[in-house]
């Protein structure tokens, strides 16, 4: 974000009209705790408004937020499965967090893990008998995922770079038909016995948990990670490699910044349009291979509870720093598991939205100090 | 009445939803301030809306507590992004998970309600009897359809033909400029962010009053409040442009249904017929095309070169050099 240092002005900016104005001062030095504190500042104020609405519709906030914490963070069992439900959020945190990183908005990464997990379920229904080595099976079975998921980040790349089509749109879009695409497969070809769902996956095909290693190790028994969120961290790491370590991530970071001048410098921006796109997607569609082959162990009908739409608000909670989506990640992983402890369903999404709002509400305060005159 | 009639009758009653809050989206986008919270405000217009007709029994009551409750997000929005400066598309895609989240938190149980009163429907005397124009247009529609055929040419004359609209103009395409002419650019642009904002709660409100009466979940708007927005863009940002695609796609949703129930086509088997699983095929296609939508409007501005209001998506910093 580049502001310009505005001169000395006879009065300061009109704000809207109110009993009082507001004045925006470009802040010249950012202290270093600031936005620390105003990250934290604004999960508070997001949890108190939350708090507010739970008590206006009846609720009891105090028990409501204590059986999240509990059902999330309470033991080393449902940590493990908050770990699980962490797993998605990363991989398609990182799938929105490279594109937002060049200022591209890629909203498909739903669709993108949809496709993810039914290349994943491709290579088991085609290919093998149910006998293949694991050797075999996952690494094919994360290829095709990142294959297709990529396919999906092609698409709106492809119409972004070439035809200057808003990727906004086309990536929800993208979402929606996904859906219905992998509809098809579960009520169709691939059904069971006519139920919205694939068969199991052979066990050849199931991602490792800490669980299958408890005869080996006692305290792993019921542990339910898996090897998806190894994935997970290691994309991470890679995604960190490649944005501070790369010529690619340089002029990712640099389009972000300022595309006229990636332009003039030479940085072919469509192209990098449509490889951030496709990394995106494959990013995501790995993460729907390993919910697949680690957790659900077939492929049906909504397999996600909305992770790739969760992953927008990860990425921006994480400051679009690709470390700082594994701890997002973790904590949005222990919302939805504990969210499924308490009614109304929505409080998860609606705190959610309260929340990116008071980040982005925030992030002012990071760039200004705020004047409050009295209107003359 | 016919195959074809009774899509368009249809797709001219679904389109109506569309429409306002494609009109919204419209006078937000001129004014230079980019919402992608429709989905969001047509939820929370959709909820509000119904639960205030099931709580007072009075439909139009209804109505204007859904056009209110999307007002007041949009407020949310205009705050954020005209006074705070924040950036447009991360707060428009908040104020689409809040929306949604209140929504659900506001309808729970509201699934349930019965007997609640809808919006009355009318049929225009004579023209209703036309052939094909009659029933598509006139025979058996919601009040709102008809404040829909208003609206279109009123937003027409308002945008191209009077001051005001002149003034809208000129904040979207160059607000420094406006400003030098004493517009008050702050002013304007929160007041067309809040008036997409009550035209986006009453196309939820005619959703849940009258159209597809009921509340369904998020399901309920069905993903309209995306294909608003992007029927702006294949608009060009004009108002005609923007009802005829509303009416369209309204018509699309009825064709995937009843695509299915027909057994030949010029005397070939339908497949989607025969097949029931084809129908996700179907169900695909208001989207697909939504892509093809955005593709021709895009071409369009290409060739043009015109189409988005210059000033859309920045914020505005008065006395600031480099801003438009």
């Amino acid at each position: 974000m580049t502001e310009t240092i505005s001169t000395p002005k006879p009065r300061p900016a009109r704000g809207p009209r109110l009993p009082f104005s507001v004045a925006l001062e470009p802040r010249l030095r950012i202290p270093k705790w600031l936005p620390w504190a105003t990250s934290l500042g604004s999960v508070a104020l997001a949890l108190l408004l939350t708090a507010l609405i739970l008590l206006y519709v009846g609720g009891n906030p105090l028990t409501s937020f204590r059986a999240i914490y509990l059902a999330a963070f309470g033991n080393l069992g449902v940590f493990s499965d908050t770990l699980v439900k962490a797993t998605p959020l990363i991989l398609t945190g990182l799938a929105c967090l490279l594109p937002f990183r060049m200022r591209l908005w890629n909203i498909g990464a739903e669709g993108q893990f949809y496709l993810g997990a039914w290349g994943a379920t491709l290579i088991v229904e085609t290919l093998f008998g149910k006998d293949a080595s694991p050797w075999l099976f996952i690494p094919l079975m994360a290829l095709s995922g990142f294959g297709f998921g990529a396919l999906w980040g092609f698409i709106p790349g492809l119409l972004k770079a070439r035809l200057n089509v808003n990727e906004i749109i086309t990536t929800l879009m993208l979402n929606y038909i996904a859906l219905f695409f992998v509809a098809y497969w579960v009520f169709g070809p691939w059904s069971e016995r006519g139920f919205q769902m694939t068969p199991t996956f052979p066990r050849a095909a199931w991602l490792p948990r800490l669980a299958d290693y408890a005869t080996v190790f006692k305290p792993f028994s019921g542990l339910t990670v898996h090897l998806g969120f190894v994935f997970a961290v290691l994309a991470c790491a890679a995604v960190w490699y490649l944005l501070t370590h790369t010529r690619f991530g340089y002029e990712i970071r640099l389009i972000g910044d300022n595309p006229n001048a990636a332009q003039y410098a030479g940085v072919r921006i469509a192209l990098m349009t449509i490889m951030v796109m496709m990394l995106a997607g494959g990013l995501a569609g790995l993460g729907g291979m390993s919910e697949v082959t680690g957790v659900v162990h077939r492929l049906q009908d909504r397999i996600s509870p909305g992770y790739g739409f969760t992953a927008i608000i990860v990425a921006w909670l994480a400051k679009l720093n690709p470390w700082a989506v594994i701890p997002v990640a973790i904590l949005f992983g222990g919302l939805i598991i504990g969210s499924r402890e308490i009614q109304p369903s929505g409080i998860a999404r609606m705190l959610q939205g309260i929340l990116l709002f008071t980040l982005i509400s925030s992030e002012v305060l990071n760039r200004y100090r705020i004047k409050f005159e009295r209107a003359k | 009445m016919n195959f074809w009639a009774n899509i368009f009758s249809a797709g001219v009653s679904n389109g109506t939803a569309l429409l306002f809050a494609t009109m919204g989206e419209l006078l937000a986008e001129r004014a230079g301030v980019l919402n992608l919270g429709v989905e969001g405000m047509m939820l929370m217009g959709a909820v509000a809306a119904y639960g205030t007709a099931a709580a007072t029994g009075d439909a139009w009551l209804g109505l204007l507590a859904g056009m209110l409750a999307g007002g007041f997000l949009s407020l949310l929005h205009a705050v954020v992004v005209i006074s705070l400066r924040a950036d447009q598309v991360v707060s428009g895609l908040a104020l689409t998970f809040l929306g949604a989240g209140l929504a659900l938190v506001l309808g729970e149980g509201l699934a349930s309600a019965r007997g609640v009163p809808t919006l009355p429907i009318y049929s225009i005397p004579l023209l209703d009897q036309m052939p094909f124009f009659g029933p598509v247009f006139f025979d058996n529609k919601s009040v709102l359809v008809f404040v829909g055929y208003l609206l279109i040419p009123i937003l027409w004359f308002y945008i191209y033909r009077t001051r005001a609209g002149l003034h809208l103009r000129a904040v979207g395409e160059y607000p420094a400029a406006a400003d030098s002419l004493g517009i008050d650019v702050y002013a304007l642009r929160y007041f067309y962010v809040l008036a997409g904002g009550v035209l986006a709660g009453l196309a939820g409100g005619a959703i849940t009053l009258s159209i597809t009466p009921g509340w369904f979940s998020e399901f309920t708007t069905s993903g309209y409040g995306w294909i608003a927005i992007a029927l702006v863009i294949f608009a060009q940002w004009d108002p005609v442009r923007a009802a005829v695609g509303a009416y369209l796609f309204g018509s699309l949703r009825r064709f995937t249904l009843d695509a299915q129930g027909i057994q030949n086509v010029f005397g070939i088997a339908n497949p989607f017929f025969y097949d029931r699983n084809l129908q996700f095929f179907l169900e695909m296609l208001p989207y697909a095309l939504t892509i093809l939508a955005l593709l021709i409007g895009s071409r369009a501005a290409i060739r043009k070169r015109l189409g988005a209001p210059a000033a859309l998506g920045l914020p505005f910093v008065r006395g600031e050099r480099g801003t438009l």
